[in-house]
């Protein structure tokens, strides 16, 4: 299969009063279609701005270098204009917060329709119809009701079924889901993850799932890439990965995960603090928190390697341990 | 919604109460009486001034018997203007000054938010700080200064070409008459205006829904017509309650500069004629008109953000 | 940017527990640089600092000048007895007004009425503002509903007229008007502060501060006051120049300062009614004013911009 969103060498830099600050550094990360790849990392890891970069919405003080093809189409140097031919179009977003990311004054109906009506060029009466169509879809009860309700009548959990529905308007190719269970109840989280299952198997579309929660990497995705400190670190398929995860960062990550099937004595943390992305340590970016840390780590970056088995991994003493 | 200002409209009410019964009696409280004169008059002349306009009744009596002639629309007679009612001068006065605050607000309206706007989608651009700088120029330097200024330059120094405008008197509304108050009284609201549109906009379009709007390919015209703007709209309509003092303070400066028989004017020459009646009258007339517009803009909220719907 | 940090309840989910210890220095360390990075952004902020540093020079000048001018400002000329243009012959610097009186002397105590009223006036909001925001936000309630309903009906009121009211009843009385300016400006302080109490109130680390078994007394002095004071500070610069303004207005429509004495909006007044002949009495001291004015606009919207970073 051939991917169909590719990102090459991508690097977001922010500029900011006090210097260039690197968000993303040289990521480089493809999708297929009817996979779902997890993206996996802590709050300022970069996960998110490398699709925002995608999206075309990094805020104004951004500069993103490197590639992001759509097919042949090269996202990060087309104008505003031919991006907005595919945005809602062939690629959506889901967003994390559904509590806000709803136009408030407008109602849920309008809101829908309005992304087949610009691309697709429909009228009103099939803009609404589709709208309730896709309501009924992401089983949002009483539907007909709800076109016709403002979002802040409406739960949470509803709101994201919203949000996951205006995605689905004009059936993408690509769906970018931003932590779409973080801001919800748990209980919901579960049926918001099983809608998207749904999607996935129903559509055929690549699925991107950004998320710090291995949870729901595991439930929902084909294969994981880890970022850390703006890069990626691990790659690999979800089995292999959680199976015998090879970086540090990635094994305390799935430490750190609390499991109902095993009995522990106390939580697992990793040690120390994300680094700050304005004054990265040397060498490897987590060589201060890395519990398996020698000299070549504090002196040298590792890169992103490739082992046999199609996982990857930017790391000196899983490279070790291999060629041992 | 209707329970709800129904429910305003009685909160109002006491509300204005209060401010006439202070008024009235602060006013009575003035050391000196507003007979008193450089040359004082003979005590018998005195008395029946005061007996003529009620002011030997006790207090109370005072009080209740203004309150009385108050619901009947009488403010009593001017104390300066010995011909006229205090109904009569404000008759006169408030057509002069709702068709200059009119004229003003609709000014600074039309061309303040898209000034706003336009600074706020080119943010800090030249063409930005330039908007902005001016608007900052417009509210530090104060009507009181910009009036002279106008007339100093259209009165005086312009005065032998096309460009000359009349500085003072009100012609009966005759428009060249009307031009340079209206200015005046325009231009520290089209930079307020400006500088809350930019602001609120530049806010609106950092929101997460404006982000949602852009990720579903709307052109960037529709995402700011459509997703942006009524929200910004919020507080520049929050702005036009305070705005109605600053349009009724403002009457009294452009007036007295400019010469017209407003009851901005009215009220200065009160003041400083010690003329109560008419000081209070137009006093509970500013009162009125800033609960009434304030109740108007909160049903423009309504309007603008429906999460505010009032039950 | 959306990556902005992420709370999940769930435990271990954050990753990273540091000991309470750690927390603490790390708070410390942060309060402190907060100060600094906003003394920092400031620095950098060109009209800002421009803006400082002409207010000072304007206000040594109008409280230190006086003493160098040969006349007062009071004091009338009998040579002259008219406006005349600047003669240093004669020691009239910047000439006199109609009646012979110094204009240079008269700007100057002009300016001293300014700066001292917007001081003054700016004290008196500044305490009830805090007292009243701070306690309606604090103690919440019933007490919070019946300040803010009264600050409610207070705006709704004209307030100007009530300060003309004063005027008039009390006879224009200079001490009177920093009272009265003071009463009127207090409210949106208030307001301000209130909001700012609320939101603090509800913060992690007040609520580990009562945890900790702390007083309100002390709660409201080490935690509310010091993280309050950066909007306060904000909010007076911006406040000030609104009482300079207030009292110009008033004294322009002869209902301020009363003669001899002056201010910059008597002057402006005085100078309104020269203009045709004598344009420099009606300048001179609106150009004061308005740079007054203006510096102390640049000067709030440089300590907001430096104290409130989200806002760059």
């Amino acid at each position: 299969m051939t991917s169909v969103l590719e990102i090459d060498k991508l690097t977001v830099s922010f500029s900011t009063p006090d210097g260039a600050v690197e968000a993303v550094t040289d990521v480089s990360l493809s999708v297929e279609a009817g996979e779902c790849l997890g993206l996996v990392g802590e709050s300022g890891s970069g996960k998110s701005q490398t699709f925002m970069a995608a999206m075309g919405l990094l805020a104004d003080n951004a500069t993103a270098n490197g590639h992001i093809r759509l097919d042949s189409m090269d996202l990060l140097s087309a104008s505003e204009k031919k991006l907005n031919t595919v945005r809602g179009e062939r690629i959506a977003m889901i967003f994390q917060d559904p509590m806000t990311s709803l136009t408030p004054h407008m109602k849920i109906g309008r809101q829908l329709a309005e992304v087949l009506i610009e691309h697709q060029g429909v009228d009103k009466e099939t803009g609404r119809r589709r709208s309730r169509e896709m309501l009924d879809r992401v089983h949002i009860p009483e539907a007909e009701r709800r076109l016709d309700m403002y979002p802040h009548e409406l739960s949470g959990g509803l709101r994201q079924r919203v949000m996951i529905a205006m995605a689905l308007m004009c059936e993408p190719e690509v769906i970018i889901a931003d932590e779409p269970t973080t801001a919800l109840d748990v209980t919901v989280q579960a049926q918001i993850l099983d809608l998207l299952t749904e999607v996935k198997d129903d559509l055929g579309a690549a699925i991107v799932l950004i998320t710090h929660d291995l949870g729901v990497v595991a439930g929902l995705a084909d294969r994981v890439a880890v970022m850390y400190a703006g890069r990626i670190v691990e790659q690999g398929t979800v089995a292999d990965i959680f199976a015998a995860p090879t970086h540090p960062y990635t094994q305390g990550l799935l430490a750190c995960t609390p499991r109902l099937d095993v009995e522990t004595e106390a939580l697992v943390t990793i040690a120390g603090q994300p680094p700050n992305l304005q004054n990265l340590p040397s060498g490897c970016s987590f060589h201060p928190r890395c519990p398996h840390v020698f000299d070549r780590c504090k002196a040298e970056r590792p890169s992103l390697e490739n082992l046999s088995n199609g996982q990857a991994k930017a790391c000196f003493r899983a490279a070790q341990e291999a060629a041992e | 919604m209707w329970a709800y200002f129904t429910r305003r409209l009685f909160i109002a009410i006491p509300t204005l109460w209060v401010v006439i019964t202070v008024a009235f009696f602060l006013m009575r409280l003035a050391p000196g009486g507003p007979f008193d004169q450089e040359a004082p008059l003979p005590p018998e002349i005195m008395a029946n001034l005061k007996a003529a306009y009620g002011l030997d009744q006790p207090l109370w009596w005072q009080y209740v018997n203004y309150l009385g002639n108050l619901l009947q629309g009488d403010f009593g007679p001017s104390f300066k203007y010995k011909d006229f009612s205090v109904t009569e001068l404000i008759g006169q006065g408030f057509p002069v000054s709702i068709q200059n605050g009119a004229a003003a607000l609709f000014i600074a309206v039309l061309i303040g938010i898209p000034l706003g706007a336009m600074a706020a989608l080119r943010q800090n651009s030249g063409a930005d700080h330039a908007a902005m700088t001016v608007a900052m120029t417009g509210i530090v330097i104060p009507n009181f200064v910009v009036g002279p200024l106008l007339a100093l330059i259209f009165g005086i120094w312009l005065r032998d070409t096309m460009f000359a405008l009349p500085v003072a008197g009100w012609n009966n509304g005759a428009l060249p008459n009307r031009i340079l108050p209206v200015i005046c009284l325009a231009l520290p609201f089209i930079a307020y205006i400006a500088r809350i549109t930019r602001a609120s906009l530049i806010e609106t379009l950092r929101t997460n829904y404006v982000r949602t709007a852009r990720a579903k390919g709307l052109p960037f015209r529709m995402v700011v017509l459509r997703h942006a703007f009524k929200s910004a709209m919020i507080p520049v309509v929050t702005y036009l309650g305070p705005a109605t003092v600053f349009l009724l303070t403002g009457s009294m400066v452009i007036e007295t500069i400019f010469g017209l028989p407003g009851i901005g004017r009215y009220f200065v020459q009160g003041a400083l004629n010690r003329d109560y009646t008419l000081v209070m009258g137009v006093t509970i007339l500013a009162a009125s008109l800033v609960i009434f517009l304030n109740l108007l803009v909160d049903m423009a909220y309504a309007w603008l953000d429906p999460k505010v719907r009032y039950e | 940017m959306s990556d902005a940090p992420i709370r999940d309840s769930r435990p271990g989910a954050n990753l990273s527990v540091p000991n309470a210890a750690a927390l603490d220095k790390a708070a410390d360390v942060e309060g402190r640089s907060l100060w600094q990075d906003a003394f920092r952004r400031l620095q950098a902020n060109r009209a800002a600092m421009i803006s400082a540093i002409v207010l000072i020079v304007m206000a040594f000048v109008c409280f230190v000048g006086p003493v160098l001018v040969p006349w007062s400002y009071e004091e009338i000329d009998w040579d002259i007895l008219e406006a005349t243009p600047p003669n240093f012959d004669t020691g009239h610097y910047l000439g006199t007004d109609s009646l012979g009186r110094d204009l240079l002397a008269r700007i100057l105590q002009g300016g001293q009425v300014s700066f001292l009223v917007g001081i003054l006036a700016t004290s008196v909001a500044l305490v009830i503002g805090v007292t009243v925001g701070a306690t309606a936000g604090f103690m919440g309630g019933r007490v919070d509903q019946v300040l803010m309903r009264f600050v409610d009906v207070m705006y709704a009121v004209p307030l100007m007229f009530f300060i003309i009211i004063l005027m008039v009843v009390f006879g224009r009385n200079f001490y009177l008007m920093f009272l009265a300016i003071g009463f009127v400006e207090w409210l949106t302080m208030s307001r301000i502060v209130r909001g700012q109490t609320l939101t603090l109130k509800n913060k992690e680390f007040i609520e580990a501060a009562r945890a900790s078994g702390g007083s309100t007394a002390s709660i409201i002095a080490r935690h509310i006051i010091p993280n309050v004071l950066g909007v306060v500070i904000v909010y007076v610069t911006l406040t000030i120049p609104q009482v300079i303004l207030l009292e110009s207005f008033l004294s322009f429509l002869g209902l301020g300062v009363q003669p001899p004495m002056t201010s910059w909006g008597a002057l402006i007044a005085e100078g309104a009614q020269e203009m045709e002949i004598t344009p420099r009495t009606l300048i001179l001291p609106a150009v004061c004013l308005s740079t007054t004015l203006f510096c102390f606009n640049f000067l709030g919207d440089g300590l907001r911009d430096a104290l409130d970073p989200k806002d760059r």
